[in-house]
């Protein structure tokens, strides 16, 4: 990312700050650039440039600039003294500014807020080297640390689907750890909600992500024969197998910062148009597309080699979501509601034994009335739901 | 970019770090070569630079040498200026290295990048790769534009305007809030505090932000309260407790997800065959309809009425 264009004061700033190129930007390289060489003595050019992310050249014109810097009262000195002669840099005179500027709040706050995350993450067993650096950061970093704390991340274990359950992810992640450190393969018992189906299958581990909040196990799938991200609050079970772990050369992990869901060739266009209840789709699934309808509403494509998920999906909008196309998948969804429909008329027999059955008698009736007229006043049953989610 | 100016605010900081009197911008202009004659030029450039220095956070000093001195003066303490001693073991910054991918490609990327380069200036050496943990990549993303400048409130402790799509609402509200702090919770961003014109603590969701973010007052005008934990305010606002229990009627072998989190699961002998009877608990109707209703033809609910009849009601909605 780059920013060539000086913010406008009183503006905030869109994204954080990247690669300097600025006046003040390189000035915070020129400021790290002395000290830098001063702590080592004498250091290569080559190297130099590597650790600064610049070219030789630049990293020339950065010494120069610096060699230049003339202060004229009150009598003119030069308070820079360096030479890079045969490729190695030495400052023999610098200033006050042998030492790296302390860091700012930005600054301090990223890393403070990256390490606590990491600090409680699942799985890792060695936290010592964690906890001294975040303590060695807060002192170095002084009142600037301060801002980190309104920082906040949490990564969350329970699973997200309105039940309760996920104790078991730490145990998880520290036996998919050990699995992966000593390159077993590994058997699961996963449950794909998409489908709501458990499954089995034998996985050789490559990495824990924790990525969109969540961790996952990311490895080769012998089953589908791929590289699959299984999420670990969705595991019933797994077992550390005696086989050895081996990946096919074809196994690479994947760039986690282009997202986790690729969109392949073979995928499905599906269409939704959303109400203004049903606009979370649009956060919680990739769309291809989203396009702003009248009074809130939504309307987006989202792509999918599988559409029994978005077909439940629509079950559970009801009214708040409706799929436009393709045409196949809008009389699956209608069959479905059907069926699911005609589980409630006739009324389930009388259950005993369990807690309170007697509603059903009293509901009987109205039962049967709403299903012989199918638009009969469908009052506001969401109640409390607005806001969450 | 600006050889010149670059140049010019190099002279400054060194100016300034050099000196233990405070020094008047006239003998500041004198000293650094690239100011401009005019006054009126010197002014606006000089202002400018002093903003340049602030926001890379030069702790630039202003007082008085002696207290009948007309012109406040400038400087720049070398104790304040300088990252205190810092080493770093090899595992130390091996774990640096992990916690500096955290942020990749998201907003604090740069910060990261301008922390890594001072305390590589410092004398720390990048970590040994065969010391960082193995195995384990974590992420934050920040795809909602508004994370930066919310960040920067929160930060500078500055009052914000802008316009949020509850829940359910079709027209996005006005909203002016005294921020306390940014949260992530399940991979999302929240943000906060105290809402103007509700005269309340409110979290807000930065996906449901529309349009831009706008600061509605100078730095350090918010206070935080003593105790205001961010973290358990969005959590609190994103669950609520089970309090509530469900009697579910689920087909043998479905429901899989709903079973693993249930108080029980039993045979339903009076009922038909093929069916378990499930008994799980839930926070509200609402979620736990829609939740319900994702499972179609495998999952009745029989009690409690209310939820069921809000899953009737989502399916009749698609019929409808």
């Amino acid at each position: 990312m780059t920013r060539s264009k000086a913010r406008k004061p009183g503006e905030p700033e869109g994204r954080g700050r990247g690669v300097p190129v600025t006046s003040a930007g390189r000035l915070q390289r020129l400021l790290a650039l002395v000290p830098y060489v001063v702590t080592r003595k004498v250091v290569g050019l080559a190297e130099t440039a590597a650790a600064f992310g610049v070219s030789e050249r630049e990293l020339v014109d950065d010494l120069n600039l610096l060699w230049c810097v003339e202060l004229r009262a009150p009598d003119p000195y030069c308070p820079i003294d360096l030479s890079y002669e045969g490729g190695e840099i030495v400052v023999s005179q610098a200033e006050s500014m042998g030492r790296p500027l302390r860091l700012a709040v930005d600054e301090a706050s990223a890393l403070l807020v990256a390490l606590r995350m990491l600090a409680e993450l699942p799985g890792l067993e060695d936290r010592s080297a964690m906890s001294r650096l975040i303590a060695k950061l807060e002192a170095a970093a002084g009142e600037a640390a301060a801002a980190s704390s309104q920082l906040a991340v949490q990564v969350d274990l329970r699973s997200g689907d309105g039940a309760e359950g996920g104790e078991g992810a730490d145990r998880l992640a520290v036996q998919i750890r050990a699995a992966i450190a000593a390159r077993r393969r590994v058997h699961l018992r996963h449950y794909v909600q998409r489908r709501d189906e458990a499954t089995e299958r034998d996985v050789d581990p490559m990495r824990l992500l924790v990525v969109e909040g969540r961790p996952y196990l990311e490895g080769w799938c012998l089953r589908a024969e791929a590289m699959r991200l299984f999420r670990l609050d969705r595991m019933l079970a797994l077992t550390v197998l005696d086989q050895p772990s081996s990946p096919p050369p074809e196994a690479t992990e994947r760039d986690v910062d282009q997202g986790l869901f690729r969109p392949s060739p073979d995928d499905v266009h599906v269409e939704l148009e959303l109400s203004a209840d049903g606009r979370w789709v649009a956060e919680y699934y990739p769309c291809e597309s989203v396009c702003d309808l009248p009074d809130g509403r939504l309307r987006v494509v989202l792509r999918t080699p599988d559409t029994g998920w978005v077909r439940r999906l629509a079950l559970r909008l009801g009214e708040d979501g409706r799929v436009i196309s393709p045409p196949s998948l809008v009389a699956e969804v209608r069959e479905a509601a059907t069926a699911a429909l005609a589980n409630y008329v006739p009324l389930p027999c009388r259950i005993t034994g369990t807690s309170g059955p007697s509603f059903q008698v009293r509901r009987t009736t109205k039962y049967l009335v709403r299903h012989l007229r199918v638009d009969s006043g469908r009052k506001d049953v969401s109640g409390g739901k607005e806001e969450r989610r | 970019m600006s050889k010149r100016k670059t140049e010019r605010l190099l002279g400054l900081v060194v100016c300034l770090l050099s000196t233990r009197r405070y020094l008047t911008a006239d003998q500041i202009r004198h000293a650094v070569p690239g100011y401009p004659e005019q006054d009126e030029l010197f002014k606006r450039m000089f202002e400018r630079d002093k903003e340049d220095l602030r926001e890379l956070g030069v702790p630039l000093e202003i007082g008085l040498n002696h207290p009948f001195d007309e012109d406040q003066g400038y400087r720049i303490r070398q104790q304040a200026y300088e990252l205190p001693e810092l080493r770093l073991e090899a595992d130390e910054a091996a774990v640096l290295g992990l916690a500096a991918r955290v942020w990749q490609r998201a907003a604090l990327e740069g910060a990261v990048a301008g922390a890594l380069l001072k305390l590589r200036a410092a004398g720390m050496e990048d970590g040994d790769e065969h010391l960082v943990p193995q195995g384990i990549e974590p992420r934050l993303g920040t795809p909602e534009p508004a994370f930066g400048p919310l960040w920067e409130a929160v930060r500078d402790r500055r009052p914000v305007t802008f316009s949020y799509r509850a829940a359910g609402r079709s027209e996005p509200q006005r909203r002016e809030l005294e921020p306390w702090g940014v949260a992530n919770r399940h991979g999302r961003w929240y943000v906060a505090g105290h809402d103007r014109g509700r005269d309340a603590t409110r979290v807000f969701r930065l996906s449901r932000i529309a349009g831009p973010v706008k600061f509605a007052g100078p730095s350090g005008s918010v206070t935080v309260p003593d105790g205001a934990d961010v973290r358990e305010l969005v959590r609190d606002w994103d669950s609520a407790p089970r309090e509530h229990t469900a009697v579910l009627r689920v087909r043998s072998g479905a429901g899989v997800g709903l079973r693993q989190h249930a108080v029980s699961v039993g045979t339903d002998e009076t009922g038909p065959p093929g069916w378990d009877l499930v008994t799980t608990r839930f926070a509200d109707v609402g979620s736990f309809a829609d939740y319900a209703a994702w499972f179609g033809q495998d999952v009745v609910v029989l009690d409690p009425p209310d939820l069921r009849e809000a899953v009737i009601a989502r399916l009749k909605g698609v019929l409808a």
